[in-house]
């Protein structure tokens, strides 16, 4: 290289500070550039995906019915000590009253109504039936003609429910989730007939569990095949791996229907081979949900593992051979223990997916076999529990993250040692 | 395969071919699935079982001429595209600034643009209903393209990044000092280079978005639907073979989608040992 043209930019002689100060002030450029580039995509995923997760946070805990339908009852029923014996005033009733008639003409009584069941079954018929008795009243309603309607308003449940729905922002959407209820006494477990949600959480781990368990076990000698398989046919094997990976989990989903179903491939081999005498159930129950999903988290088990055996030397292997140990030992005490990693990676990361799992269940399972996925699901389209759906779904998102740390860090571990 | 040495006894012996046997059933555990439908779909009989008693086009022919499926299928086409090309143009832009020498705080933000990966679908699909829906992007194409590239951009991330790393800075220093502009070098000596990379995050990101399902439950209504969601409601009515036939057509498309990834690893690997 003959010349070197300096730019008063890029020229070290022409910098003010000496060349420290240039090289500093270069690298701070480049790295303004670094950010400038990454800038589009961390806005973007800020308005298409963290505000929607935020609003989902936000929903969890917001309340805004009761307070904009009713705002002065509301706001009254806040100062009301429900803790305390005795009834709200007299006062409160009667503006209560009056906006619930209010509430009745406007039509936005039903909306009242549906959100006071979501907080104790039975309220809806009570507002609605109220709210047509107060329309019918001719003059001013008050304790008197509410009582008169409904017994439940002389209750002081009836009013700390009134109270709980008046707040605007609500812990009970995640008490509803943890299945426990506040009443005028406090925090407590629901009746027994209205729990369901700490089933659900458990049979969400324990379904995951299961999986995951199943993966390992199938999973552990496959990638050792695999790993130590020739080179000629390990490329093969492996494609036989990804292939079931990379085919449409829903596609996947259908064709576990296909082959599982009672009239089903299965059931028709079963009975051809004489092995079985009539068909047998295996859909839309649990056994068909935790095959499908085995089936579709094994790829994951099996390549976490496959890259920590490929990464072992033969050599601690052979030398404990070599020392004396029979094959069964020197594998259980030298080459499992250096596998450990993986294994770990491995079960966390499927138990990790399986937990969010929402398709197999819903296409595979019974009523008895959904996971939480389905709940959230079923109260945004359906029940229109909107704020269930966001309590249930924040949980999940916090155990799914804390999780997720756990596998960060043995991942972490696992490449520092590597 | 790797053959038994010879003083090998019995039990050992045993125990060899046993554990082959059994791998390579839960090998065929995991292909059975979509070998046992693949033949199904061409049965002429709308039965879910063997033997079958001949082969038709027909459910493939009633998949071309119902135009729920048409429908169907122009709508994953136009997500699936677009969604992936913004997918991929925000993700080339953020892996090229994360590939910078010493950028502070380099894993958190690696770590934030890859957490739509971590979020369990529903949650964010629950999220992108609440937040979509208020800006009159539900039951729209264009809602659930952006949630689509959302879940695509983490692929693209990725596989960029990791191309990446591997990428030889003098070879661009070189194309400046023999006076190709930033934006020269660029195109005509790093892009190529690192195209087998963006290509694969672009697959990915495709696949990803072709496959999905959950979003499109909660932010498209009829008009909306795609081929997953037009599968998800053939399955939970009645399962017909004419979705057995598209599930046919999309492994087959994840196949050719899985043999170019592998070229390109290939192509990857060569360019790699080249230079």
């Amino acid at each position: 290289m003959t010349s070197i043209t300096y730019t008063p930019e890029n020229s070290p002689r022409a910098a003010p500070a000496g060349l420290s100060g240039s090289l500093r002030r270069a690298e701070g450029a480049s790295r303004l550039k670094a950010y400038l580039l990454i800038a589009p995509l961390f806005l973007f995923l800020l308005f298409t995906f963290a505000l929607p997760i935020v609003s989902v946070l936000w929903n969890s805990v917001d309340n805004p019915l009761f307070s904009r339908v009713m705002p002065r009852s509301s706001m009254a029923l806040q100062a009301w000590d429900a803790a305390r014996p005795g009834l709200p005033s007299d006062e409160t009733m009667a503006v209560f009253a009056e906006e619930l008639r209010a509430a009745n003409r406007s039509r936005e009584v039903s909306k009242l109504a549906t959100q006071a069941n979501f907080d104790t079954p039975g309220l809806r018929n009570l507002l609605i039936r109220t709210g047509r008795a107060v329309e019918r009243e001719p003059g001013a309603v008050g304790r008197t003609q509410l009582q008169a309607i409904d017994a439940q308003w002389a209750s002081r449940d009836t009013w700390a429910a009134m109270r709980r729905l008046g707040a605007e922002l609500t812990p009970d959407h995640y008490l509803h989730a943890l299945d426990l209820r506040r009443d005028a006494e406090g925090v407590s477990r629901q009746p027994t007939d209205l729990r369901l949600y700490m089933s659900v959480a458990l049979r969400t781990f324990w379904i995951s569990g299961l999986v995951a368990a199943i993966c390992l076990l199938l999973g552990y000698p496959l990638a050792y095949f695999l790993a130590h398989a020739p080179a000629r046919w390990g490329n093969l094997l492996l494609i036989m791996v990804l292939l079931p990976f990379w085919t449409s989990m829903l596609v996947r989903t259908v064709a576990w229907v296909v082959v599982l179903q009672t009239e089903g491939v299965l059931n028709s081999l079963l009975l051809a081979l004489g092995l079985i005498d009539e068909r047998i159930q295996m859909v839309f129950n649990r056994f068909g949900v935790v095959v499908a999903m085995v089936h579709i988290l094994l790829p994951y088990m099996v390549l976490s593992l496959y890259s920590v055996m490929k990464s072992i030397p033969p050599a601690y292997v052979r030398a404990a051979r070599s020392l004396g140990a029979n094959a069964a030992v020197a594998f259980w005490r030298v080459y499992v223990p250096q596998t450990l990693p993986g294994v770990f990676a491995g079960v966390l990361l499927v138990f990790i997916l399986a937990l969010g799992f929402y398709v197999a269940p819903a296409i595979l399972g019974g009523a008895n076999d959904q996971m939480v996925s389905f709940y959230i699901a079923d109260h945004l389209n359906n029940s229109l529990n909107w704020g269930l759906a966001a309590a249930l779904g924040a949980l999940l998102l916090i155990g799914v993250m804390t999780l997720y740390a756990v596998y960060a860090r043995v991942i972490r571990a696992q490449r520092k040692d590597g | 395969m790797n053959t038994l040495p010879i003083y090998t006894g019995r039990l050992g012996r045993t125990w060899h071919y046993a554990f082959r046997a059994g791998c390579v059933l839960i090998l065929l555990f995991l292909m059975l699935p979509i070998l046992v439908t693949i033949p199904l779909s061409f049965n002429v009989e709308p039965y879910f079982s063997y033997p079958i008693s001949g082969f038709s086009l027909r459910w493939y022919q009633e998949l071309l001429n119902e135009p729920n499926w048409a429908l169907a299928m122009k709508n994953t086409m136009i997500v699936g595209v677009c969604s992936t090309l913004i997918a991929t143009f925000l993700g080339v832009l953020a892996a090229l600034g994360l590939s910078h020498r010493n950028l502070p705080h380099r894993e958190l933000i690696s770590a934030l643009l890859i957490s739509p990966m971590a979020v369990p679908a529903v949650i964010a699909a629950v999220g992108m209903y609440f937040f979509y829906t208020r800006f009159g992007l539900g039951n729209n194409l264009l809602g659930i393209i952006l949630a689509h590239a959302v879940l695509g951009t983490p692929f693209v991330v990725i596989t960029v990044t990791a191309t990446l790393v591997g990428f030889n800075d003098n070879l661009v220093k070189a194309a400046r000092s023999l006076g190709a502009g930033p934006t020269r070098a660029f195109f005509k000596v790093k892009l190529p280079l690192i195209a087998p990379g963006v290509v694969s995050g672009a697959v990915f990101a495709f696949a990803t978005s072709f496959d999905e399902v959950v979003v499109v439950l909660f932010l498209g209504g009829v008009e909306q639907r795609t081929v997953p969601r037009q599968m998800w409601s053939g399955v939970r009515e009645q399962l017909s073979p004419t979705i057995l036939a598209m599930a046919t057509v999309l492994t087959l498309i994840s196949v050719l989608l899985l043999l170019t990834l592998e070229g390109l690893r290939r192509r990857g690997e060569r360019l790699r040992a080249g230079v």
